[in-house]
């Protein structure tokens, strides 16, 4: 491979990497902090997604990022009041949700499962245009990508160190002890997952965006692989303070991207993306327990052979 | 100071479980009293402590804590007021977060959003070295590494962190070590008298249930069978107790914790 492609294919996969570890931060406060796995992130993707080229269709493309958050955020808070306040359960509500906006976001589309966004200007290209002539100009795209992905970084860590954060925080840890205190779980859970849920339509927005292309499926699977790319990150920054964890969710997103890519290079056909998520998922899961099990496993398997071994003869 | 009238809850109502743990139960307590609860398992005593704690709404009578009825008040608005510690010392703090986040949870100082101030990270470090256990230079590790005995330890300065209305100990040495128990009990004892706290303690120690405190009260079937205070508890025994449970639950207080711990 060219060193030049070599560099392209680097900075493609880290700009994605980047706009999927919105996602990431997502979960990371959802799933890690408020222990609650929502499912309902591919809809709340497609979402933000729809919601921002709506936006910049209309001619509005900074406006959009703002209503993608604002989206996204009704979207958590419909998840989090069916699983707080009618007693679904967390799952079930996620999935209910997702379901839902599927037509949500198709009637949001105009009736139409593609927008197409060449002709209209974004973030993206504003940015490119004022940009034109400069040092930075291709680095646009890094740009806007960093800057929201910083900004994210920064409010999750400075928020989750108030009190309200980590009211949050220990609704996730110990319920029964946050029963017990004067928080109110259904606050905090309400809190966190609007939160989430506006980062993960942020993160929708963007990737609408900077493709120019919009549609339904835009968000499928995202779940998965953010998951993924969280427990990926989890594994090289493990447990420390936020800031370093949030990082972490960061780290992992890019590095996933980056071996996806590299397995796109030695022709790993491109619908494998979603397989090779899943399996990810389930090693880093299943991967802790089932080292556990090792032991025993071994000590069953040399009882059943010094037994067998004494009635042989 | 608390005024319970009348409370009754019965669990499973119209099936073959149903159980009355709760059966038009009177209690009122004065202020700063300290009162020692005991029964045999399934007397209502945890039950009791549920009720006043909001962990559900009673089915009937009402509860009023300095004269103002929270019967019906939501669990996180009473606990405003009420500090609770339970037997399993893993209820009471967040294993995940460290032992100043936890205590910074506890006080709540400041607005939603504000973060921990220099003056309370000196008030939480200053609070922990009063249980002598070192926990003032481990401000930042995370709760879940800390023994039972600290964990309890811990859970009891954040319950008392700022002055509860009422602090319900539901058994909460019983799953510590004798030592730690001791150092534990005489802790809360200290703690409870300097902030002049209204405390009620369950045990299932009968030598504690009189040496602690100033009452002591018997419950049996969700209600209670003997109340005692003053010159009267002071000259009790354990087997006067165990006599007394005799006479007003017409059978003997057997169950083999107890008899064990006596």
């Amino acid at each position: 491979m060219e060193f030049s492609a070599f560099i392209t294919l680097l900075q493609t996969s880290l700009e994605l990497g980047l706009i999927s570890s919105l996602t990431v931060l997502a979960l990371f406060l959802s799933y890690s902090m408020l222990n609650v796995c929502d499912l309902s992130t591919d809809g709340c993707f497609t979402l933000g997604a729809a919601v921002g080229a709506v936006f910049a269709l209309a001619g509005h493309p900074l406006l959009a990022l703002p209503a993608a958050m604002a989206a996204g955020m009704l979207s958590g808070l419909v998840t989090g009041i069916l699983q707080t306040k009618m007693g679904i359960n967390s799952l079930l509500a996620g999935i209910i949700v997702n379901t839902g906006l599927y037509s949500v976001n198709i009637g949001i589309m105009g009736n139409s499962s593609l927008l197409n966004l060449n002709k209209t200007d974004t973030v993206f290209s504003i940015l490119k245009n004022a940009l034109a002539q400069t040092t930075l100009a291709d680095h646009y795209r890094m740009i806007i990508i960093l800057c929201s992905v910083a900004l994210v970084v920064i409010f999750l860590t400075v928020f989750l160190s108030t009190r309200l954060g980590l009211a949050i925080r220990a609704t996730g840890d110990n319920p029964e002890m946050v029963r017990a205190s004067s928080i109110n779980p259904v606050f905090t859970t309400l809190v966190g997952l609007c939160i989430a849920n506006a980062f993960t339509g942020l993160s929708g927005c963007l990737l609408g965006q900077m493709q120019k292309s919009v549609n339904i499926d835009i968000g499928s699977g995202m779940v998965t692989v953010a998951l993924a790319s969280l427990l990926i990150g989890n594994s090289f920054m493990g447990k420390g303070r936020i800031g370093k964890r949030a990082i972490g969710a960061v780290l992992g997103a890019c590095i996933f991207r980056i071996i996806y890519a590299i397995a796109l290079r030695f022709n790993m056909p491109a619908f494998m993306l979603k397989l090779v998520s899943s399996v990810i998922v389930i090693i880093a899961i299943s991967g802790p327990y089932i080292r556990s099990q090792i032991p025993m496993m071994k000590r069953r398997f040399e009882a059943r052979s010094s037994v067998t071994g004494k009635e042989e003869p | 100071m608390l005024r319970i009238e009348n409370i009754s809850k019965t669990f499973n109502p119209g099936t073959v479980n149903a159980k009355q743990a709760l059966n038009n139960f009177s209690l009122h307590v004065r202020e700063e009293d300290f009162i020692t609860i005991v029964g045999a398992n399934g007397a209502g005593k945890s039950t009791l402590f549920n009720a006043v704690s909001g962990r559900f709404i009673t089915d009937s009578g009402r509860i009023f804590l300095k004269n103002k009825d929270i019967t019906l008040m939501p669990e996180h608005h009473r606990s405003r007021y009420i500090g609770r510690l339970f037997q399993d010392p893993m209820l009471g703090s967040a294993p995940g977060m460290t032992i100043e986040d936890n205590l910074a949870l506890a006080a709540g100082h400041g607005g939603w959003l504000s973060r921990i101030s220099r003056q309370d990270k000196e008030l939480f470090r200053e609070r922990l070295s009063l249980l002598r256990m070192g926990l003032e230079d481990r401000m930042h590790q995370p709760v879940g590494l800390l023994s039972g005995g600290q964990r309890q330890a811990l859970t009891l300065m954040m319950a008392t962190i700022n002055k509860p209305d009422i602090l319900l100990l539901d058994e909460h040495t019983a799953a510590l070590d004798p030592a730690t128990a001791e150092k534990v009990l005489e802790l809360t004892s200290s703690i409870v008298s300097d902030k002049h706290i209204t405390c009620l303690m369950i045990t299932h120690n009968m030598q504690s249930a009189l040496e602690l405190g100033n009452r002591t009260i018997m419950m049996d079937n969700g209600r209670v069978i003997y109340d005692v205070c003053g010159e009267e508890r002071n000259r009790l025994t354990v087997s006067d107790l165990l006599e007394r449970f005799k006479e007003g639950a017409g059978k003997a207080l057997d169950t083999d914790r107890i008899l064990l711990s006596t």
